[in-house]
């Protein structure tokens, strides 16, 4: 694939230099990247699933690299993978089932189904998805009533079913499945917004007043929804310095005639108490269930507990990372810029370096991000539905396989 | 009218410019054309010094491309060979599919200055359309886009606005200029609405704290604002013209000293240079070492997000992970427990600490080796630099591949090149400057050349001057040894010492690294607190008109001898052409003659029309008809070169002055004929009727005699006034 060599260089460069920020738009053009990556990879002859994982993998460690913090890159790279892996399996299900092959993936994690060579495509399928997956509750009930499991319903939806079983077609059918598993995929991160905010009627009342943090499109999506269908309800936005994206959302909020009062970030325990809700957006959720989150929401979230508020949060299922706040590859926090707090004109004459001994006085740290635990979150709305933060590691382990979590060590190895 | 006719079709021609969209070019002058980064400058390029750990035109070259430059052309002088082959390693040149900037290589060898550098860019004529000027040692994260936007428009409401020069704000003070970036304070006067440059002065006498600026500055501008509160970013957006510009003015040398300066003091052409201020972005330019801190401790706080050393990791540059209390590690690092590293440091790939090492405020390069009990304080230690034990370094610049030997202390400000090796406890006393090679004796080597001109400029090269003189004697410093004779005799340091002279240190605290000290920054203090009391800010505004209200008598005294000498002189030339010079020339005799008595573009006009005038009445007979006659032909042949000087109202104005002198002193031949040849001006379009009415109206109110005539014209001046009323009156009805 030489002639996808500059379109990485170039997505890398753009996410090296901060151009493209944002988990949505991060997460989106990594996936059509990946696609396209799929789209021009030559397939082998044997082997292809295992190619293709590792062409990904050598595009998705550049990506990661290139910027650390948007910890959607990672996500979307890992679901790729997964999408691969879950083709694979169903593919030498239908190997099975078609020819009476023994399997011949090299996937270690198939290898205990090959005692079940009558068994129905689907239902292989489905097995080998779960044996993907960490040993869970589920997957045990899953495994016991064999008979049964024709009628049982998969957990998860498979793009698996109508596969024909001619094996000369198999090496372009696997491409193309996973071509249009990417474009689920991309569809589904379009589409998150909608998902959201199609529960917003659930969560949000009559009269009630919602607190939020900074400007996130989901948020404001949400709210939107809510107020589409005739919920009238307060919106307090708390300004979000030092950005101070809050403004852009009350002017949005009231365009579409929703009650918004402006506050600044500091007066948020003094209106805490006048809330019924807090909604917000966060930059990523991760294993745990701890969300990173713009810089102030920790303290929302205290301010939200010691009022005994609930402190929702959305998010789209792209913003879910299979990683550990503690695992050493996070990288939880960025510098940017003191120029959004102070200005350099203004300060230059404590910003010199030669009257003392080389030690500035004045030092500016303008982190960017807030790590809120999970005990602080009462509720995530994904595009899948509510969730309780100690539901997340499941959740994560329906979208990404085990083996795929560290990106780079892999392909390093 | 002919210059309304040319500005449509300067802004038609823009139109077309956009239409077919040149890409947007820059011009990176990989060369700074001064010599203030020796001795380090004689073996590496100022460009490809690093700059925490990366070569300043990463930064400068990624910059741009972050802007959407499309096509950049990288000026290369000294060590051409080595900055191309950077560019190269870097994959800036190379793989044009890879990158959406393209950077191409332009050398010159015998490019001794900026405008050297511009007019070989011209000569190529690679440059097509308005394009970003730049050195390679400025370091910037502002947009582009606001200021390019601002330029286009201005350049399709006037054509002569060639330049929009970016400047930032800082805090107006000396101390502060010399302590952060080492220079001096730059005054500049701005129009208040149009932020036009007006004037520009970098090296602004700070003792006396005061500036002289022309009067006809003030005069023709209502309001400025003078500032010594601004920074000069050294990035400018200039118009394919700066580049003819250069070429035409084959003497300019120095972006600023000569060509801003230039074209402020010229108005024959009328170019404008214009400003734009960035807030809250960052633009800086490396000039000496103590910008060089600056910018490198801006770097690590991080002003120049996302140019920052874990964010952008260029090519072959390894990553940077930052900790707490800005403190930046790349991944491979040895550093022993018992290593201190304090705020604001930064360690390169594959460099090692040994025990109980104390480093702060200091930037390491990759592969260096670092013993035990080392104490680095506010240093830039670059790559594969090998210091044992003991050893103290503080607030020095070390190079590549340097060697300090156990217990060796290098003393503050010091510039330890390339491979210097430093032999056991020897002390390098402050402010050395130690270099492998010997200082050039002649300064017209192929290194980075200073023109002529700066080396007068007392302030700027005090500390080279003095330099210099030692040259001849290259010292080889004899320290205490305790290795005693070897190879290189009881010497320290292998190498030539090159700031040595006691002249030299008076003037080295300036811009070297290490902080001001303690004495020098008293007397910088006591300089502005006495001075504070008589020029703080506001009052800057009143002194200069004060100053030249005092000088005002004189100047004008001398201003007129100059005048009448200038007269002589226009009319000298003019008869030449009157023999068959051909015009331009003619043009460009006046306007050379205009520059060497410095007046005004006003008095060309008068002297021209004057020269016109007296040409008349030598060929006229002595009769008032054959007067008029020859006095018509003469205006039709020459209206074209009079209207090169007739411009505006005011300098119609004084043509009709001139005329009316001539009448009442010089030549009186003219003045029964003056209300004839008024209208025969005004037919020929070579004074406007504002400008005739402008001169009655200022007439009403002088003394009789002045009066003549307008009176004598009075017909002719009602004539015009009721032309106005109708066309006023015509476009009411409209």
């Amino acid at each position: 694939m030489p002639d996808m060599q500059p379109l990485i260089s170039d997505f890398v460069l753009k996410l090296k230099r901060r151009k493209v920020e944002g988990s949505h738009a991060v997460a989106r053009q990594t996936a059509e990247l990946l696609r396209s990556v799929v789209s021009q990879h030559r397939m082998g002859s044997t082997n292809q699933a295992a190619a293709l994982a590792d062409a990904i993998h050598a595009v998705g460690e550049h990506l990661i690299a290139a910027n650390p913090i948007e910890l959607a890159v990672g996500n979307t790279v890992r679901r790729v993978l997964h999408i691969i892996k879950e083709e694979d399996i169903s593919f030498t299900a239908v190997g099975i089932e078609g020819l009476s092959v023994t399997a011949v993936s090299d996937d270690e994690c198939d290898s205990g189904n090959d005692d079940l060579p009558t068994l129905s495509a689907a239902v292989l399928a489905s097995h080998a998805r779960n044996a993907l997956r960490a040993p869970s509750l589920q997957t045990l009930l899953d495994d016991i009533p064999v008979s049964t499991a024709l009628s049982h319903s998969s957990s998860s939806a498979g793009d698996s079913d109508g596969k024909t079983g001619d094996k000369s077609l198999k090496t372009r059918k696997l491409k193309h499945d996973v071509i249009a598993a990417i474009g689920d995929l991309i569809e589904e991160i379009d589409t998150c917004y909608d998902q959201i905010s199609e529960q917003a009627v659930e969560h949000i009342h009559q009269n009630e007043v919602i607190l939020t943090l900074g400007r996130s499109r989901t948020v404001k999506e949400f709210l939107y929804a809510a107020k589409e269908k005739k919920r009238s309800f307060r919106v307090f936005v708390a300004e979000g310095a030092p950005r101070y994206q809050g403004h852009v959302l009350a002017k949005e909020l009231v365009e579409k005639g929703v009650q918004t009062t402006v506050i600044t970030d500091s007066a948020v325990f003094a209106m805490i108490s006048r809330v019924n809700m807090v909604i917000v957006g966060v930059h990523a959720i991760m294993a745990n269930g701890g969300v990173i989150a713009p810089v102030g929401m920790n303290m929302v979230a205290l301010a939200a507990q010691r009022h005994a508020v609930p402190f929702v949060v959305v998010a789209g299922s792209h913003k879910l990372c299979p990683l550990y706040p503690h695992n050493p590859e996070v990288l939880l926090n960025e510098l940017k810029s003191p120029s959004d707090l102070l200005d350099f004109g203004e300060f230059s004459n404590c910003m010199n370096f030669s009257t003392q001994d080389g030690t500035p006085l004045l030092n500016v740290a303008n982190p960017t991000f807030d790590y809120v635990p999970p005990k602080l979150v009462s509720l995530f709305i994904t595009d899948t539905g509510g969730h309780s933060p100690s539901y997340m590691y499941r959740l994560i382990s329906e979208y990404y396989s085990a083996d795929d979590l560290v990106v780079r060590q892999k392909s390093t190895s | 009218m002919s210059q309304k006719k040319s500005r449509g079709g300067a802004a038609a021609r823009e139109d077309a410019d956009e239409l077919s969209r040149s890409p947007l070019q820059a011009v990176l002058l990989a060369d700074s054309f001064t010599l203030k980064f020796r001795p380090i400058t004689l073996e590496r390029p100022k460009v490809l010094l690093p700059l925490v750990n990366v070569p300043m035109i990463d930064y400068t070259l990624s910059w741009l491309e972050t802007e959407g430059v499309e096509e950049v052309f990288v000026f290369c002088c000294a060590h051409a060979q080595q900055v191309k082959e950077h560019l190269e390693e870097a994959g800036w040149t190379g793989k044009p599919a890879a990158r959406e900037m393209a950077v191409m290589a332009v050398e010159s060898h015998d490019a001794i200055s900026a405008g050297d550098a511009l007019r070989v860019m011209y000569g190529r004529g690679l440059i097509n359309g308005d394009f970003v000027l730049i050195s390679g040692d400025t370091i910037s994260n502002m947009s582009l886009k606001e200021v390019l936007q601002e330029h286009k428009d201005r350049r399709k409401k006037d054509p002569l606005a060639v330049m929009t020069m970016i400047i930032k704000h800082s805090k107006p003070s000396i101390l502060t200029h010399q302590t952060r970036l080492g220079n001096d304070e730059i005054v500049m006067a701005l129009a208040s609405e149009t932020k036009e440059l007006l004037y520009y002065e970098d090296r602004a006498d700070s003792s006396h704290l005061c500036v002289t600026i022309d009067k006809d500055i003030l005069a023709n501008n209502p309001t400025l604002q003078l500032h010594n509160n601004m920074e000069d970013c050294y990035i400018d957006i200039c118009s394919p013209d700066v580049l003819s510009l250069f070429t035409d003015n084959f003497d300019y040398q120095h972006l600023r000293r000569h060509f801003v300066k230039g074209l402020l003091v010229d108005d024959i052409m009328g170019y404008k240079i214009y400003t734009h201020e960035i807030h809250s972005s960052y633009a800086a330019r490396i000039d000496n070492f103590r910008s060089y801190d600056a910018v490198s401790k801006d770097i690590i706080q991080r002003w120049t997000y996302p140019m920052v050393p874990d964010v952008l990791s260029f090519g072959n540059c390894h990553e940077m992970k930052l900790h707490r209390q800005g403190i930046y590690k790349a991944s491979d690092v040895t550093l022993s427990h018992s290593a201190q590293i304090g705020a604001n440091s930064v360690i390169g790939n594959a460099t090692s600490i040994g025990e109980q090492c104390k480093i702060s405020n200091s930037v390491i390069g990759e592969g260096c080796s670092i013993g035990k009990n080392v104490l680095i304080h506010g240093s830039y230690i670059w790559d594969n630099v090998i210091i044992e034990d003991g050893c103290k370094v503080s607030n020095s610049l070390v190079c590549d591949d340097v060697h300090l030997r156990a217990g060796a202390i290098v003393e503050p400000g010091c510039i330890l090149s390339f491979k210097i090796k430093v032999r056991k406890n020897v002390v390098v006393p402050a402010y050395s400057k130690v270099s492998l090679l010997d200082k050039p004796s002649n300064e017209d080597s192929d290194e980075e050349l200073e023109y002529a001109d700066t080396n007068s400029g007392v302030t700027d090269s005090a500390p080279f001057s003095s330099t210099r003189s030692n040259a001849d004697h290259p010292t080889i410093l004899s320290e205490d040894d305790d290795l005693g004779a070897s190879e290189t005799g009881t010497s320290g340091v292998l190498g030539y010492i090159w700031a040595s002279g006691d002249t030299g240190n008076l003037e080295e605290w300036r811009q070297s690294i290490a902080p001001i000290p303690k004495e020098k920054l008293q007397e910088l203090q006591h300089a502005v607190s006495v001075d504070g009391d008589v020029g703080s800010e506001e009052d800057l505004n009143n002194r200069p008109f004060e100053a030249d209200r005092d000088n005002d008598s004189e100047i004008s005294v001398i201003e007129d001898d100059d005048y009448t000498k200038f007269e002589k002189e226009v009319e000298e030339t003019f008869q030449r052409a009157v023999d068959g010079v051909h015009q331009d020339n003619l043009i460009l005799e006046i306007n050379a003659l205009r520059l060497s008595y410095s007046l005004q573009h006003a008095d060309c006009a008068g002297a021209v029309f004057y020269s016109i005038m007296r040409a008349a009445l030598v060929a006229a007979q002595s009769t008032n008809d054959s007067l008029l006659k020859s006095t018509a032909d003469a205006l039709t042949k020459w209206k074209d070169l009079l209207r090169n000087y007739t411009k505006t109202v005011d300098e119609e104005m004084e043509i009709l002055l001139k005329f009316e002198e001539m009448c009442q002193e010089i030549t009186k031949e003219f003045s029964p004929l003056f209300s004839k040849i008024l209208p025969y001006l005004y037919d020929k379009e070579i004074v406007s009727e504002d400008a005739i009415l402008r001169w009655a109206e200022e007439k009403e109110n002088a003394d009789e005699p002045d009066k003549i005539f307008v009176k004598q014209s009075d017909v002719f001046i009602q004539w015009l006034k009721e032309a106005e009323e109708e066309d006023e009156d015509d476009e009411e009805e409209e």
